[in-house]
């Protein structure tokens, strides 16, 4: 193994020794928008992939209660950090009408639930990106991968003020490179789909087939930056 | 041209139906691509961009990839290296067999097509299913590949449907879309519960932090890189680049070059295992390193540029070649442009010299890739190989297609051509005795009338007209 590792290398340096070639230039590609125009963007190329968006304060857990009980769930598995978790245990409207379970086992005792008995799963995320409408996810210890992926629907509360121009600019503003990447860092934007079959696209075929946006904005239009 | 190539090349131009699929799909991408970049100028500047950065990366390839071990190791991700196909399945049997894997859910992978790992896994007595819904149809057709992005792109819905019915007629699919993209995910989702290990590709391996991208809409590629116990993932050594912050330029590219999509459903970049705390991901990811040739080509200044390659398939959607013949005529794993310039170098000319020449060399191809790899001009290379290995070619083949008739052909065209009183006389024979041209001639004229030749030659009449020597 190792010795067509040392084979591999030798034909790959022998015809052109050691020709260290600088980085080309790479300036952060991004956009001077408005935190309305980051905020209208994100909405407009979220719904043009059929995610959902719906604008909230702190009332979010209701209205997310609502959207819920439109779509015919039942319950709802969610993985927040602490604030928002104890936000939306304090604030469900109805526990018997949707049960809330919180996603704290690991997937090998869980399985069957998440697979076939979980309607709809509820995640934070690390922000958004306005140019192409898609969320940036970093899963962790709180915050599993399954739970943006498995059940039929997907609801990700996100911070307005978290929405950046562009991945780039994420991606460098927040020195992913510098601070460690998490296990899978993801970026989702909108519900699974394909176009496999005579290029028509169909939504939900091995991931959500839904994706509700809850951006919060707690101080209103003029808070956004 | 071979008579294995010949008759399947018969054969794709004979089949009606999957022209029409093939020609509605590739004028889709074709629209597609074009509204996804409408300002000229940023197009220009991120194809520029995305060549220096694949570019600096193949100039770098043995530091970049030994930093890629090093932060992927770091990491926790086992990384394997192989020279051969066989090498390579044989290091992905060892790890499966070592779980006790004997179902192994797979998202799409070019890569895993070129080891032919699901037929090597089958023989070996683990059943390979493929998760990604083009691949999953092909699987139940017993087909290959015709399209790297679109990989059921010959079938049409009917067909589809009658194998959905066919394989599983317990599940009702009807006939229109959505009905038997539900059946897929149906059907799915019991494998993706059951599966022990999960086998994917890699879009773009990051050096800087050890990270591995793939990008995807179904969803498919991370179930099977999150749910089992083993995630392995395969990967051609050219696939490195240099930093994470090179991901977002060569990311928009390929999307909006393959299927003018801004950004596909899912971008995933999977760092290492699940660690200490963590409620899911795999106990164990590997990553399998492919060579499989490439560093034959890398070792070659001019033809190394078609390792920049980032495999967005925009190359075969612009080519009316491809667009008429579809992928399956080429009878290799990668067809179109890339797959005429790759797969003679890597296979040999003597296999597959005739890949090259079937190409009108319109330049679409060359026009629209997104980081520019000069790929006419590669065609041209390989068709001279074809004749006459360059110096210090280490092409496999070169030489193997130089016919000594056309040589002593082209010779005597040379020497006429550089002899004014030869070219005269025999010009001028030529229109005195032109009732002797036959009006057959072979190949040539069974699809094309016989030339003509007029009674007197341009120069003849330039001459009468005064203008000698113009």
């Amino acid at each position: 193994m190792s010795a067509a590792r040392d084979r591999i290398l030798q034909r790959l340096r022998a015809r052109h020794p050691a020709e260290p070639r600088p980085l080309p230039d790479n300036p952060v590609r991004r956009f001077d928008w408005t935190g309305e125009e980051r905020l209208m963007r994100f909405k407009e190329c979220l719904e043009a992939v059929r995610g959902e968006v719906a604008w909230v304060g702190e009332d979010w857990p209701r209205i997310l209660f609502e959207r819920l009980r439109e779509k015919g769930a039942i319950n709802l598995r969610y993985a927040l950090d602490s604030d928002l978790g104890a936000e939306l245990e304090q604030a469900w409207p109805d526990g018997d009408a949707i049960r809330l379970i919180p996603h704290r086992e690991q997937v090998e005792t869980c399985r069957q639930d998440l697979f076939s008995r979980t309607d709809a799963g509820l995640t934070g995320c690390l922000g958004g990106i306005a140019e192409t409408g898609s969320l940036v996810l970093w899963p962790s210890v709180q915050e599993p991968r399954l739970l943006s992926l498995v059940p039929p629907i997907h609801a990700v509360v996100l911070e307005a003020s978290r929405i950046r121009s562009t991945f780039h600019e994420f991606l460098v503003e927040e020195d992913w490179a510098g601070r460690g990447m998490p296990t899978n860092a993801l970026l989702i934007t909108g519900p699974s789909k394909s176009a496999d079959i005579e290029q028509t696209l169909a939504y939900g075929v091995h991931g959500p087939k839904e994706l509700l946006v809850l951006v919060r904005q707690d101080q209103g239009p003029a808070g956004l930056a | 041209m071979s008579p294995e190539f010949r008759v399947r090349v018969g054969q794709a131009l004979g089949n009606e139906r999957v022209r029409r699929n093939i020609r509605r799909a590739m004028d889709g991408l074709v629209l597609k691509r074009c509204k996804a970049f409408p300002d000229e100028h940023e197009l220009t500047v991120l194809r520029r961009r995305g060549k220096l950065i694949r570019g600096h990366a193949l100039a770098n390839l043995p530091d970049l990839l030994r930093e890629l071990e090093r932060n992927c190791e770091r990491n926790g991700i086992r990384v394997h290296w192989a020279e051969t196909a066989e090498e390579g399945n044989g290091i992905v049997l060892d790890i499966l067999r070592r779980h006790g894997a004997e179902l192994v859910i797979k998202g799409k992978s070019m890569v895993s097509e070129e080891m032919g790992l699901n037929a090597y896994l089958e023989a070996q007595g683990i059943e390979p299913v493929e998760t990604d819904l083009g691949e999953f149809i092909l699987q139940l057709a017993d087909e290959r590949p015709s399209h790297i992005i679109g990989p059921a792109i010959h079938k049409d819905r009917l067909e589809v449907a009658e194998l959905f019915a066919n394989h599983f007629p317990e599940i009702p699919s009807g006939e229109d879309i959505e009905g038997l993209t539900a059946a897929a995910r149906q059907i799915m989702r019991e494998y993706f519960g059951r599966a022990l290990a999960g086998i994917s590709g890699v879009n773009f391996a990051v050096a800087e932090t050890g990270t591995l991208c793939l990008v995807e809409n179904e969803g498919n590629g991370r179930l099977c890189t999150t749910v089992p116990q083993v995630h392995i993932a395969v990967c051609g050594i050219e696939k490195v680049i240099a930093r994470l912050d090179q991901l977002p330029p060569l990311l928009t590219l390929l999307t909006r070059s393959a299927t003018g999509q801004p950004i596909t459903t899912y971008v995933n970049m999977i760092s290492g295992p699940r660690r200490e705390g963590e409620l899911d991901g795999p106990g164990e990811v590997h990553l399998v390193l492919l060579d499989n040739g490439r560093s034959r080509v890398h070792a070659d200044r001019e033809l190394r540029s078609i390792l920049r390659c980032i495999r967005c398939g925009a190359c075969m959607n612009h080519c009316p070649v491809y667009s008429r013949l579809g992928g399956h005529a080429y009878g290799t794993v990668y067809p179109g442009p890339i797959g005429s310039v790759l797969e003679p170098q890597l296979q040999g000319i003597d296999r597959l010299g005739d890949l090259p020449d079937a190409s009108s060399l319109c330049g679409a191809c060359g026009e629209v890739c997104p980081v520019r790899i000069p790929l006419p001009g590669l065609l041209r290379r390989l068709r001279a190989e074809g004749i006459r290995g360059r110096k210090g070619s280490r092409v496999i083949g070169r030489g193997s297609r130089r016919k000594p008739m056309h040589q002593l052909i082209w010779a005597l065209w040379s020497r006429v051509n550089a002899c004014p009183v030869l070219y005269r006389g025999l010009t001028g024979l030529a229109t005195r005795l032109r009732w002797l041209v036959p009006t057959s001639l072979g190949p040539w004229s069974r699809t094309r009338a016989a030339p003509v030749i007029a009674p007197r030659s341009l120069h003849e009449l330039a001459r009468a007209e005064g203008l000698e020597g113009e």
